[in-house]
């Protein structure tokens, strides 16, 4: 069963905050590698919390395309859609 | 602007680096002792950082042989062996490596990056998907760039994460690949082979394997690790590196999969690039045959290895989850690493700098990797050198220090130890 946007961006806040020594603001804007300062592999770890959670895989093309928290969030839904 | 402008965090990281007048990443050895000996300026440095894993740099035949071949063959190819040819040794060398492995097919590459390189990005084609353990080395993540297949990254060491991904792909159209690796360079951890050839078969999925660090070191006859968990028949390829147990340069793939010498007219890596050099050849092969008649010599370094690791956890140090050739041991930060690296230098021992995005978790490491060549004297040394640097930066407890004056009594952690 497909997982609707907004849930999709729970998780994936869920996700970030978990992994953010300290709290942050987040939003669809926030830049995840800029702004939040984390490095590429750790983003990729981040993105596999978010691919058990949601039973999604995440190509890595599809990961180094992501820039924002809206990014992700849109690239998990089409991969949802997709399968 | 500036071409170079994206680089500026990185070089400003590195000026410093280069500033503090310890960079592990500019180190040179002005010359060369034995396999666990060097001289920097007028001090005598014992190497435990170089992945000799027998020792056989020094080796007299090995040498002989290399001289003997580059006197009759020359120095260099000077070109690729599809364009300008293949000499003698490379096919035999091949013949050796299919032999070793009971495997119909071999190809041999340039360097152990290529051989990663090239069977990867020419396995997986467009609409295939490939599969990599996370922890993959960086001639593993780079096969997968080269190539156009789907890449997908599942959890070290977790079977159960590979089945969902695969079960997400079961009804996708294309072949499905997984790349582990036998011993992961960063830690020394070994891979759950048996549980992923299950998996694997289960979904009809290919397997390959990166045996770089367990060729000559895993196996009752040194295979690696897909002899050690009896999983070999599952493997479809193994691919490996003549520069770590074997003591030279180059790397190979060995295979049973019918139509395998296709590649050589297909893998890029493999086509436009100057073939091994005959003496480097040679040495491969004396090396490879005495992996194989010398069998104390990986006795030798797994007993090393457990001495090592015993000694460093005796100190109280977080090391990597097993004994292995490879030690590492897990630092606060890389600055502290980089402390302890250069002290330990001044004290006379050569270790590496480990940090992310190549190692694991963000993990700051000081990675030790021990040879067949190094005494239990020599490994003493290194710990105890380990203890009186780790004492002085605050990582070794006074406690533990004074109880570790034999560290190797002190290890019954070890007892179920699982190199053999």
């Amino acid at each position: 069963m497909n997982e609707s946007a907004d849930y999709i961006q729970t998780v994936v806040t869920a996700a970030l905050r978990g992994l953010l020594p300290v709290p942050a603001e987040l939003s669809d804007s926030t830049n995840i590698v800029r702004d939040l300062g984390l490095d590429s592999v750790t983003v990729m770890d981040f993105v596999m919390e978010t691919e058990e959670r949601l039973d999604v895989s995440v190509p890595l093309d599809r990961i180094s395309a992501v820039e924002t928290i809206g990014d992700l969030v849109a690239t998990l839904y089409d991969l949802e859609c997709e399968s | 602007m500036s071409l170079f402008d994206k680089f500026k965090p990185l070089s400003a990281q590195y000026t410093r680096l280069e500033a503090s007048g310890a960079n592990p990443f500019a180190i040179a050895f002005d010359r060369v002792l034995s396999p666990t000996e060097a001289m920097i300026g007028d001090s005598r440095i014992l190497l435990l950082g170089t992945n000799n894993y027998l020792g056989l740099t020094y080796d007299t035949n090995i040498i002989a042989k290399t001289i003997e071949t580059t006197q009759a063959f020359g120095t260099g190819t000077t070109g690729s062996r599809i364009a300008n040819g293949s000499y003698d040794g490379h096919k035999k060398l091949e013949r050796a490596l299919k032999d070793f492995y009971g495997r119909k097919y071999a190809m041999v590459f340039s360097t152990g990056y290529q051989a990663n390189l090239g069977i990867i990005s020419t396995l997986a084609g467009k609409n295939d998907h490939l599969l990599l353990d996370a922890d993959s080395h960086a001639s593993i993540y780079d096969g997968s760039r080269l190539g156009h297949a789907q890449v997908t990254r599942f959890r070290h060491n977790d079977p159960n994460d590979l089945h969902k991904r695969l079960r997400r792909l079961a009804d996708v159209p294309g072949d499905k690949i997984v790349v582990v690796e036998g011993i992961y360079s960063m830690l020394g951890d070994t891979a759950p082979l048996r549980e992923f050839a299950q998996v694997k078969r289960e979904w009809g999925a290919y397997l390959i394997v990166d045996e770089a660090h367990s060729l000559g070191v895993l196996g009752e006859t040194g295979r690696g690790l897909a002899e050690m968990q009896n999983v070999e028949s599952e493997v479809d390829f193994v691919v490996g590196t003549f520069s770590k147990s074997l003591g030279s340069v180059g790397g190979f793939c060995v295979s049973n999969l019918d139509d395998f010498d296709i590649l050589r007219v297909a893998c890029r890596p493999y086509m436009f690039t100057a073939s091994l050099p005959p003496g480097v050849i040679a040495a491969t092969m004396e090396a490879l045959h005495q992996l194989r008649m010398r069998p104390e010599l990986r006795l030798r370094l797994i007993e090393n290895a457990r001495r090592l690791y015993a000694g460093l956890t005796g100190l109280g140090f977080c090391l990597g989850p097993e004994p292995s050739p490879v030690v590492s041991a897990i630092m606060p930060d890389p600055e502290t690493a980089f402390a302890l690296w250069s002290d330990l230098l001044k004290a006379g021992l050569y270790t590496n700098v480990s940090l992310p995005p190549a190692t694991p978790n963000g993990l700051a490491l000081l990675r030790s990797s021990v040879s067949a060549a190094h005494t239990p004297q020599q490994i003493d040394h290194a710990i105890a050198l380990f203890e009186r640097t780790g004492r002085a930066l605050g990582l070794v407890a006074a406690f533990t220090a004074a109880h570790t004056s034999h560290p190797i009594a002190a290890s019954p952690s070890l007892s179920g130890a699982s190199l053999m």
